[in-house]
């Protein structure tokens, strides 16, 4: 997880597939995943540039259009907030705020301990338990200040017992 | 249907006026054959089309939906409406939501009387905003000598990414991120100098409002113009004469040579120089090195190194082949060299107090002068760049009037040029210049027709074979950094037989120029064009080597071409710096 990766590595990746410009997504989101920051920050862009033949405009176009991909270093965990309407409508719950208020961070940001990160996510699908945020795979629907509250220090836990 | 097929006749009508076009047209083309104006934003037309901003719908009979007019093709029996209460209405809602997001700050604005965004908000009488102000203020980027970039005024036409990659294949930007985000950057957000931006300018051209201008150097030029100390020389680049005279409302391609030496002059300018004369130089030395290599079996082919944009290029982006560009300065610099040495020794005034100023076409010339190698005099060669926009701003700001001056002539000894240099402002204009020369120094006869107009053009790759004295030389012309990546590509593959390759960064060469008059189009360039060739046939004098300024600067200073003194104060280097 801690593991920097060199150039050797983001070769490795863009090899596995082929060194295909139709895997451009592929390779990024593996070399996201490898990167131990949760990102692909412009060294590992120019070495997909260089390798793929494609202009490094426009591998960044892609990792900024995709909400999965991230230009910048995330936290571990990327708390996602649906930002359609009904979540920002139905319960008159600024979630945004609360999510802001426990971590200390603004919406976009990373928390000191790269745990967490804040972000915006087109509608999840699950209007019926608005408002709703995404941690990983997991939805978290009907959020209260005090569920919010008990989201984070249970990942907060879970980070301590890895440790 | 889609009759795409250019051969067949397409009759259709609009607002009820009948017009008959060929397959493939466009309906905001078909509408223009009748007179009819369907306004446009994001497209440009000597670019891809995008068709993001829709300002230019009209309504098709029996179709529910309305239909952008710059990219739907004209159908037989169409029956199109540009001019109905909905179509009026969507496009001052589009209007008004691009304004909302906009900074609105048009008196201290750039392109203030010039925005085709202003254009249009006059044109739909828009006078409120209903929509929330969403504009945000911004950064401005002016990190580089040549671009600033300010997107608070950015409506994300895309013009300037085509341009970048579509006309020029540098894609130093792009689009990125998307919805509110939405945006046109450099990769990470990087200022252009570190990307892989070449100054070219062509994003400025295309741009059609405030958000892309060249970084603005008048103030400097007014300030060595109130000074008594400093001795202020002016330079005019060949392709610009041609194209001022569009700011201040004549035609394209207007022939404004001598007015604008006045204009010069009224300005405060001490002398009034021309840069043709250094190009009749370039074309002396330039000429002696081809020959040169041709018969000492240099770097061939050797490729033509006065267009800046062009040379940032290869600097970027084939490093390797910088050894086939040709040493010679571009005219700009041998005449910054010169002004300060040879001028100021003969003038008996000190270099230091000579103020050297150009007037060019070029946003990438503003960076090229303040290059550290770039001052052979011992002080920076050329003190400040502007480009034709600047200078048409200046003699606005004089109060002169522009179109009512007498003509005047370019003071000695940098006054008197030959249409050979004239020519430079067009695509194939140096390799012309070049041949009219060099065929006369080869063969020792007198060329009988000067004119080669199988360089001469504005698109795609020209090619031609010259017999000198036996020797068949064989040479290419192209502009844009494009088609220049193809010649490129054909050198590093071992395929290309050419002895000589002339490369100008702008579309059409320097009349192109992402320094000249805003608005420009193919049809426009071509009439600057027309403009610098007819300056050339009018010329008693038409090759370089005839000007009896040149003979005469050899002579009494540089003595002889190639020799020493050229090679340090005329010749120059290059840096590979890949990204
Ligand atoms: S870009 Fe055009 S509309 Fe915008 S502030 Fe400048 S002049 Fe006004
Ligand atoms: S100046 Fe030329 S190379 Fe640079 S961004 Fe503009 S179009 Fe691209
Ligand atoms: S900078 Fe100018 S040309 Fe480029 S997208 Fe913005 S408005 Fe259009
Ligand atoms: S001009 Fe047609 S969509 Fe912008």
């Amino acid at each position: 997880m801690c593991k920097q990766l060199t150039e050797k590595d983001v070769c490795e990746i863009i090899a596995s597939h082929q060194a295909s410009k139709e895997k451009l997504l592929s390779i990024l989101l593996d070399i996201q995943d490898a990167s131990g920051q949760n990102c692909i920050v412009e060294e590992w862009a120019r070495v997909v540039s260089a390798e793929l033949d494609l202009p490094l405009t426009k591998i960044y176009d892609v990792i900024t259009f995709y909400e999965m991909l991230s230009e910048k270093p995330r936290g571990k965990n990327i708390i996602e907030i649906c930002k359609s309407t009904p979540c920002h409508f139905i319960k008159g719950v600024n979630i945004v705020n609360i999510f802001e208020e426990e971590l200390c961070i603004k919406m976009g940001e990373t928390t000191p301990d790269n745990l967490f990160t804040l972000q915006y996510t087109s509608c999840v699908g699950a209007c019926d338990i608005a408002p709703v945020a995404k941690i990983g795979d997991e939805v978290y629907g009907n959020l209260s200040k005090d569920k919010i509250v008990d989201i984070i220090k249970s990942y907060r836990e879970a980070a301590i017992c890895q440790k | 249907m889609h009759h795409v097929d250019p051969n067949v006749d397409v009759n259709l009508k609009i607002n009820n006026i009948p017009v008959t076009v060929k397959g493939g047209t466009t309906i905001v083309e078909a509408a223009s054959k009748v007179g009819i104006k369907i306004p446009t934003l994001c497209h440009h037309p000597d670019l891809p089309v995008r068709a993001t901003c829709r300002i230019c719908v009209v309504e098709v009979k029996g179709q529910k939906r309305f239909k952008t007019a710059c990219n739907t093709m004209v159908e037989e029996g169409n029956e199109i409406y540009t001019n109905t209460k909905a179509v009026r209405e969507a496009r001052k809602t589009i209007l008004e939501l691009i304004l909302a997001d906009h900074p609105m700050d048009c008196l201290k604005c750039i392109r203030n009387t010039n925005c085709e965004l202003q254009d249009l908000a006059n044109e739909y009488n828009i006078k409120e905003i209903p929509f929330t102000p969403t504009a945000e203020v911004l950064p401005i980027e002016a990190n580089n000598p040549s671009i600033v970039r300010d997107m608070s005024k950015c409506i994300k036409c895309g013009r300037c990414v085509e341009a970048c990659q579509a006309v020029q294949d540098v894609y130093a930007i792009n689009t990125a991120n998307r919805s509110h985000e939405f945006t046109i950057t450099t990769a990470y957000g990087k200022d252009l100098s570190e990307s892989t931006c070449t100054y070219c300018g062509q994003c400025i051209a295309v741009c059609p409002v405030g958000a892309l201008y060249e970084k603005d150097d008048t103030g400097r030029v007014w300030e060595a113009l109130d000074n008594k100390e400093l001795h202020v020389v002016v330079q005019t680049a060949p392709a610009i004469r041609v194209a001022l005279g569009e700011a201040f409302g004549m035609d394209p391609g207007s022939v404004t040579t001598g007015k604008m030496v006045a204009a010069l002059r009224r300005l405060g300018f001490d002398k009034v120089f021309d840069t043709n004369f250094t190009a009749d130089l370039t074309i002396i030395e330039e000429g002696n090195e081809l020959l040169q290599r041709i018969t000492e079996g240099g770097t061939l082919p050797m490729m033509t190194s006065c267009s800046p944009g062009w040379i940032n290029y290869i600097e970027k982006f084939y490093p390797e082949l910088l050894p086939n560009v040709s040493s010679c300065k571009s005219p700009q610099q041998m005449f910054g060299a010169l002004a300060k040495t040879f001028y100021a020794e003969k003038s008996g005034i000190s270099a230091a107090n000579i103020f050297s100023v150009s007037i060019m076409p070029c946003t990438a010339k503003k960076y090229e002068c303040t290059r550290p190698e770039m001052n052979s005099s011992g002080y920076q060669d050329v003190d400040v760049v502007l480009t034709t926009r600047e200078l048409a701003r200046m003699i606005e700001e004089a109060g002169i009037n522009f179109n009512n001056l007498a003509e005047e002539e370019y003071d000695a000894p940098f006054g008197l040029s030959s249409g050979a240099a004239v020519i430079f402002g067009a695509s194939g204009g140096v390799m012309e210049a070049a041949l009219r020369t060099v065929y006369e120094v080869v063969t020792g006869e007198v060329l009988q027709d000067v004119e080669f107009t199988a360089v001469r053009g504005y698109t795609g790759i020209r090619e031609a074979e010259v017999d000198l004295a036996g020797t068949k030389v064989r040479i290419a012309v192209t502009s844009s950094l494009k088609n220049a990546k193809t010649l490129m590509e054909q050198i590093k593959k071992g395929e290309s037989n050419y002895h000589f390759i002339e490369i100008m960064a702008c579309p059409g060469g320097c009349i192109g120029g992402g320094g000249q008059p805003f608005r420009a189009t193919a049809a426009i360039k071509a009439n600057r064009a027309a403009g610098v060739y007819e300056i050339d046939s009018s010329q008693e004098l038409r090759q370089s080597h005839k000007n009896p300024s040149i003979t005469e600067i050899y002579e009494q200073f540089l003595e002889k071409p190639l020799g020493h003194k050229s090679h340090e104060l005329l010749h120059t280097h290059y840096t590979p710096r890949k990204i």
